[in-house]
């Protein structure tokens, strides 16, 4: 019966493996710049994970084996040093495996946090609100004029609470229920959330950011490919947080610029 | 000659049973005179320009994006017609009616189509019911805002696709119950909450108030932007009065 148990465990340990060794559920195909360090310090995880699994499966496997007909009172043989020994034997193993993880995910959380923006990359802003994102560029005299969170109405469709009567820098800006961006430039994004906690999320741009009430958060990237990507919020923020989500358009240059005098005409 | 007298005697004897049957059966029922309501009509109009109306983009919500790709909408706090007719301004009888306060015995819907409030704007009486449904592929939750502390309670509910429509009412009058959806945070109408008849504008700034007994009345017309405007107005037996407004965009 123990046998069989050591068996099934080793069985069960190898089929899972096997998935996730062949990469059957893979990550979406990574459009930006900064991912491919997010993408390695995934694969480091799972493979140093994935070993140590199937290393201590396997031998709990064996030692259930190897002891399964054992009389009660038969002398099994101690591990050296005891269980003092165990416990520092499994802290220093764990302990590097932790710690070279960290050290190899350094690089790719450096990429994306401890770099500065380039001088010409073109900024975005963007806020988060019970249930919606929207978004603000700057217009053609590259200055995102104040906001007045008294003077908020959805119903208006004042989302951010601009006062273009009174602030000259208003008046161009172009605010969407949209992003959209150009491939191959990098893009600032400034955030805030209006309210409670959301986070930005898009997948194929590695890209995933709470937004933390009261605080103005900026983050930047280069998406690569051209296509439509959902952002979805992925801090639980109320009923609706399941509804919450926009689209993010990568263009040409082109098509962005196209777009963008659309969506200054629909302001 | 006696036979002849009998015959004749008979007859009017007949004659003067009947009519007084007659008379008696006509004096059966008499009903009271019938109420001579009458209703106020007019045209509501805006002067000068009206404000921006701006677009709506509801692609965070493709079935609803789906419904007006045909005709973008905009946000409708001031809606104008042809010839500078005002839409959506509801009318009522402010002071004046003494009558019940509700006066209507119709169960109107508001709802949920598109990913909008239809109507935009509506007028109820206290305590007249109305449903307020959901025909869109997607949740909603209504969220009535009353005057906080008032008599109103606000109150909010999730109302998945196909699910039955709330029914209910409100017990105060209250204008207006702005009302929006939390989760689609475009969405905007108005409940008016009046006692006594009104009538809400349609797309050429006409109303029609019902069941108007002749009197004299102040008579409110109250639109979201612009506010409220009053008149007195008379109603004579049988006649129907006309008021007009006009509100002068800023």
């Amino acid at each position: 019966m123990a046998k069989l148990f050591a068996v099934t465990i080793v069985v069960i340990a190898i089929l899972s493996a096997i998935p996730i060794v062949r990469n059957t559920w893979h990550p979406m195909e990574d459009i930006s710049t900064h991912g491919q360090a997010i993408d390695d310090q995934l694969s480091e995880t799972m493979w140093e994970a994935g070993i140590s699994f199937l290393a201590s499966q396997i031998i709990l496997a064996w030692f259930i084996w190897r002891f399964s007909g054992t009389k009660l009172g038969e002398k099994t043989k101690n591990f050296p040093g005891g269980a003092a020994g165990l416990v520092a034997a499994a802290f220093i193993l764990v302990g590097l495996e932790v710690f070279a993880l960290g050290i190899f995910g350094v690089k790719a959380w450096a990429n994306i946090y401890f770099t500065q923006p380039a001088a010409n990359a073109m900024p975005v802003q963007v806020q988060s609100g019970q249930f919606a994102f929207y978004f603000r560029y700057p217009g053609p005299d590259g200055k995102f004029g104040p906001l007045h969170p008294d003077l908020i109405n959805e119903a208006n469709q004042n989302i951010f609470g601009l006062d273009p009567d009174h602030d000259p820098e208003s008046k161009d800006d172009i605010v969407t229920a949209e992003m959209a961006i150009p491939v191959n430039r990098e893009v600032r994004l400034l955030m805030h959330a209006k309210d409670v906690s959301h986070s930005f999320y898009v997948p194929a741009l590695r890209i995933h950011q709470d937004f933390v009430p009261g605080l103005d958060l900026q983050l930047h990237f280069t998406a690569t490919k051209v296509g439509r990507y959902e952002i979805v919020c992925s801090q639980l923020c109320g009923l609706g947080h399941y509804n919450m989500r926009a689209y993010l358009s990568v263009l040409s240059q082109e098509d962005f610029d196209s777009w963008l005098k659309k969506q200054a005409t629909l302001q | 000659m006696k036979k002849q007298l009998l015959f004749k005697a008979m007859l009017a004897l007949s004659a003067a049973l009947i009519l007084s049957v007659a008379w008696m059966v006509s004096q059966r029922s008499v009903k009271a005179a019938p109420p001579s309501e009458s209703s106020i009509t007019g045209t509501v109009k805006l002067e000068g320009t009206p404000p921006h109306q701006r677009p709506i983009d509801m692609s965070k919500e493709p079935a609803c994006a789906a419904v007006h790709k045909a005709n973008p909408v905009t946000t409708e706090n001031v809606v104008v017609g042809t010839d500078g007719g005002l839409k959506n301004v509801v009318v009522y009888l402010s002071e004046g009616w003494s009558g019940p306060e509700t006066a209507v015995s119709s169960t109107p819907n508001w709802e949920q189509h598109g990913c909008q409030y239809i109507p935009h704007v509506m007028g109820l009486d206290v305590n007249e019911h109305f449903k307020v449904i959901n025909s869109d592929p997607t949740s909603h939750n209504i969220h009535p805002m009353p005057k906080p502390g008032g008599p109103n309670h606000e109150w909010n509910k999730s109302q998945p696709a196909g699910a039955p429509p709330i029914d209910t009412s409100w017990p105060a009058e209250e204008v207006a119950i702005h009302v929006k959806c939390n989760i689609h945070p475009w969405m905007s109408g108005y409940m008016v909450v009046v006692k006594g008849p009104y009538g809400v504008s349609d797309d050429s700034g006409s109303f029609k108030v019902d069941g108007v007994p002749p009197g004299n009345y102040t008579l409110t017309a109250w639109q979201e932007t612009y506010g409220a405007q009053t008149q007195k107005v008379t109603v004579a037996a049988g006649k129907p009065a006309t008021a007009n407004f006009t509100f002068k965009a800023k």
